[in-house]
């Protein structure tokens, strides 16, 4: 937490005029140039752009999951959870393992402990052996991004919580990547594919184009539900309320007979089952799985956090979507190779101009 | 035990906790002299035979000794985490690929270079590149810390790592990389050209080598070569030697002057240091800045001595590696800095192939069928020593006294109270 808060007066930055002008008018800028190609194109190739944005719109929805998992352990204890994205990683090979081998498997490193719980489905599968392949894939998923993000919080961060920030920092990249070493143990370093069992049928279709499919709409109707429960969680129940309470001030809350160690531990658990879930949406939407995948994900979807204001929930929700619509805009109608570029350099454009995000709230700076 | 004994042992203890007198000139001796033993018959069976720690593994060891000198004035002096520092080891690889190759083959430009007489493209002397590459680097991690170096730790953490993943992808896209060349009656009113910067994934190839003249090698009789060669290793392990020394200087100098002093008190307290008038952003970005400028003058040699440049060399992994040798060996200690480069550098290009190849026939001789393939799991290795070092030992294997005393405040400031416990008033503000 924060060593010494800066008083109210001195959070507020005071800048000479001259350069809070340049900086509207280069925010202005950069948003006309945007609107203005993003309307080109849409005018130039309708269709298309309706294609893309729906893409865009699916993508963001799995990057939001992700996103959730970092805004709420950076809103409760100020660290950067680097293994979240590799935790996410670990969710799509839980995925993999239930949906393709129709077994429940537990990573140990060089030993994968293998428990068949059904069997293997194919895109011929009947939609009752589908829809369990799909229910166990998230219980298991979530249940072990769930331990492995507590366990990493119980080893890892608690011990270094009034250490300076650096020591978990580097504990959370240290984690990472044992995190992708224990992916490579499980599956090998090639590209995992999971069977495509939901298929991609369309269900709102113009002239031959497709518009929207089975696919994109099981996206959402994984992603809201559990969207709506976290609403809930947070906002309605005990647990929720010492989350906020903590977050807003740790000292206070301790006072009030909050236990601090298990409501952090309570929303590392949280962030985690939002990545298992979030790894069996990307499994079955997008097909296929790398051990690295955790890595670049991760930084995506931590940008998303940082675009809608990292500590905000609807505003990671807002980032991930938003994130997801620019990628698959520059994937469609920019330049593929630049994405990955385009996608960092908004995160860092919001990091120096706007350190708070969309819907973030003036935090006062200084450590 | 005899009274002698315990003599002995405590008399070598007392020279073991002496290590800051001669660990630095046991280290110096052994490099110094390194290339004229390691090959001969009995030192070879375990220098060449057993740890494979011939001339050209020990140079790229000292290259990364050399980047983890330049990541602890920013990580270990001034408290910045910078997870992009590959930056810059690749910014300053690239300016030899332009500046002393065929590259830029439409202009023919030559200041001392060891080219031959008229070839295409720009050569300047190696020697200059390593400044050039210095410069521009310094250029790049002012440009990049200008904007960000206000941002609080962990956000610069992460802008650095937004940085450091950036940079390989522009090298590697930078084969066609759109530039604004003048306006256009019609919109987008800019008109771009495409421009190949860096030949994309194929790399720059044939880089210079670096030389000393026909004039120095005649009146040197060959001790400084007119022309570095392939095969014989000695001038550029003497080269690298001669730079990390230099950057040894230059540190130790610069960690007990003002700017030193500034880096520590900003590392310790951002805003008590502030109140006493350091001057919070200029101090930082020269941390910054001198950081980058070794990163850039070792990426150069680096270049050089490899003689290609290629963007997928540049991954977040060598980041993370240096930041892993800085950790280990000890934050803001340039010794333990050393050292842990050293070791950890020796196990990731040699070492755990090594550790492999004995585990696994270990295995054999028992009759278990199954090869573990070490080397590949480099990545874990690593993380779990920083997990275990943060956890244990966060002031790294040789600490540097200040940071130790930092490091391990929180213990000393009375019994550890959880928080699920009474409430601690000492920690008030914590």
């Amino acid at each position: 937490m924060t060593e010494i808060s800066a008083p109210a007066p001195l959070a507020i930055r005071r800048r000479p005029p001259t350069s809070d002008l340049l900086r509207w008018v280069f925010g202005a800028l950069i948003l006309l140039g945007l609107g203005y190609w993003l309307v080109s194109s849409a005018v130039d190739e309708p269709s298309r752009f309706a294609q893309v944005t729906v893409i865009g719109f699916s993508n963001g929805m799995i990057y939001a999951l992700v996103a959730l998992g970092y805004t709420l352990v950076y809103g409760i204890i100020e660290l950067i959870n680097f293994a979240h994205g590799d935790n996410f990683m670990l969710g799509t090979f839980e995925a993999q393992s239930v949906i393709g081998d129709g077994s429940l498997q537990l990573p140990l490193l060089f030993f994968t402990i293998s428990i068949p719980v059904g069997t293997a489905v194919t895109a011929d599968s009947s939609g009752i052996h589908k829809a369990y392949a799909i229910a166990m894939a998230m219980v298991f998923a979530t249940i072990l991004c769930l331990a492995i993000n507590v366990a990493i919080e119980r080893i890892g961060y608690k011990p270094l919580r009034n250490q300076p920030r650096l020591a978990p920092l580097i504990t959370a990249i240290g984690f990472s990547f044992i995190l992708q070493g224990i992916g490579l143990a499980w599956k090998g370093e090639g590209r995992i594919s999971v069977p495509q069992i939901i298929p991609a049928t369309p269900i709102i279709e113009v002239d031959g184009v497709v518009y929207y499919t089975v696919r994109d709409l099981m996206v959402l109707l994984i992603t809201i539900p559990v969207l709506v429960a976290l609403t809930w969680l947070v906002r309605a129940t005990k647990p929720g309320k010492a989350m906020r309470a903590t977050a807003q001030d740790r000292d206070a809350s301790a006072m009030m007979g909050i236990s601090v160690d298990r409501t952090i531990s309570f929303t590392f658990a949280l962030g985690g089952a939002l990545a298992g879930a979030g790894g069996v949406v990307y499994a079955l939407y997008i097909g296929t799985t790398h051990f690295q995948l955790g890595f670049r994900l991760g930084l995506i979807a931590f940008t998303a956090a940082v675009l809608g204001g990292i500590g905000n929930l609807s505003g990671a929700v807002l980032g991930g979507i938003l994130i997801g619509l620019i990628s698959a805009y520059n994937d469609g109608f920019g330049d593929a190779r630049w994405t990955y570029t385009v996608i960092f350099v908004i995160l860092i454009l919001i990091l120096v101009f706007r350190p708070s995000g969309l819907l973030g709230e003036e935090v006062p700076e200084g450590q | 035990m005899t009274e002698a004994a315990a003599g002995t042992r405590s008399r070598v203890s007392a020279v073991l906790d002496d290590w800051e007198r001669w660990l630095p000139w046991a280290l110096l001796a052994v490099a110094l002299t390194y290339p004229f033993w390691f090959d001969i018959p009995p030192i070879s069976y375990l220098t060449v035979d057993a740890l494979a720690l011939k001339l050209d593994v020990v140079i790229l060891m000292i290259v990364y000794v050399m980047l983890a000198l330049g990541l602890n004035v920013v990580v270990g002096y001034a408290g910045l985490l910078d997870l992009g520092y590959v930056a810059f080891f690749a910014l300053g690889a690239y300016t030899v690929g332009w500046f002393a190759s065929d590259k830029f083959s439409g202009v023919s430009f030559d200041v001392l270079s060891t080219a031959t007489e008229g070839a295409a493209g720009i050569h300047i002397s190696m020697w200059a590149v390593l400044i050039i590459a210095g410069t521009v680097a310094a250029i790049a991690g002012v440009i990049i810390g200008w904007p960000t170096l206000r941002l609080r730790g962990d956000y610069l953490a992460i802008v650095t790592l937004g940085f450091g993943e950036i940079i390989p992808d522009v090298f590697r896209n930078a084969n066609s990389l759109p530039v604004p060349g003048g306006l256009q009656g019609s919109p987008p009113f800019i008109d771009f050209t495409n421009v190949n910067l860096t030949n994309g994934v194929a790399g720059v190839r044939a880089l210079d080598r670096p030389g000393f003249g026909e004039n120095l090698d005649t009146l040197t009789g060959g001790i400084l070569p007119e022309r570095f060669s392939g095969l014989e290793l000695k001038p550029w392990y003497f080269t690298i030697v001669a730079m990390v020394l230099i950057t040894i200087f230059v540190i130790r100098r610069l960690e007990h002057s003002k700017m030193g002093r500034a880096w520590i008190a900003v590392r310790e307290d951002e805003i008590a240091a502030s109140a006493m008038g350091v001057p919070l952003m200029r101090t930082k970005l020269w941390a910054y800045g001198i950081g980058a400028i070794f990163g850039g003058i070792v990426g150069a040699y680096y270049g050089a001595f490899i003689g290609s440049v290629f963007p997928t060399s540049f991954s977040f992994a060598i980041s993370i590696l240096v930041l892993v040798m800085v950790v280990v060996g000890g934050m803001g200690n340039i010794y333990g800095v050393i050292v842990g480069a050293l070791v950890l550098e020796y196990l990731n290009f040699k070492g755990l192939e090594k550790i492999g190849d004995g585990v696994n026939n270990t295995i054999d001789l028992v009759g278990i069928d199954h090869a573990v393939d070490i080397p590949k799991f480099k990545g874990l290795i690593f993380g779990a020593l920083l997990v275990i070092m943060m956890l244990l030992r966060p002031e790294g294997i040789i600490p540097s006294a200040r940071r130790k005393a930092e490091l391990h405040e929180a213990d000393e400031e009375g019994p550890e109270t959880t928080y699920g416990d009474l409430y601690d008033v000492r920690r008030e503000g914590a």
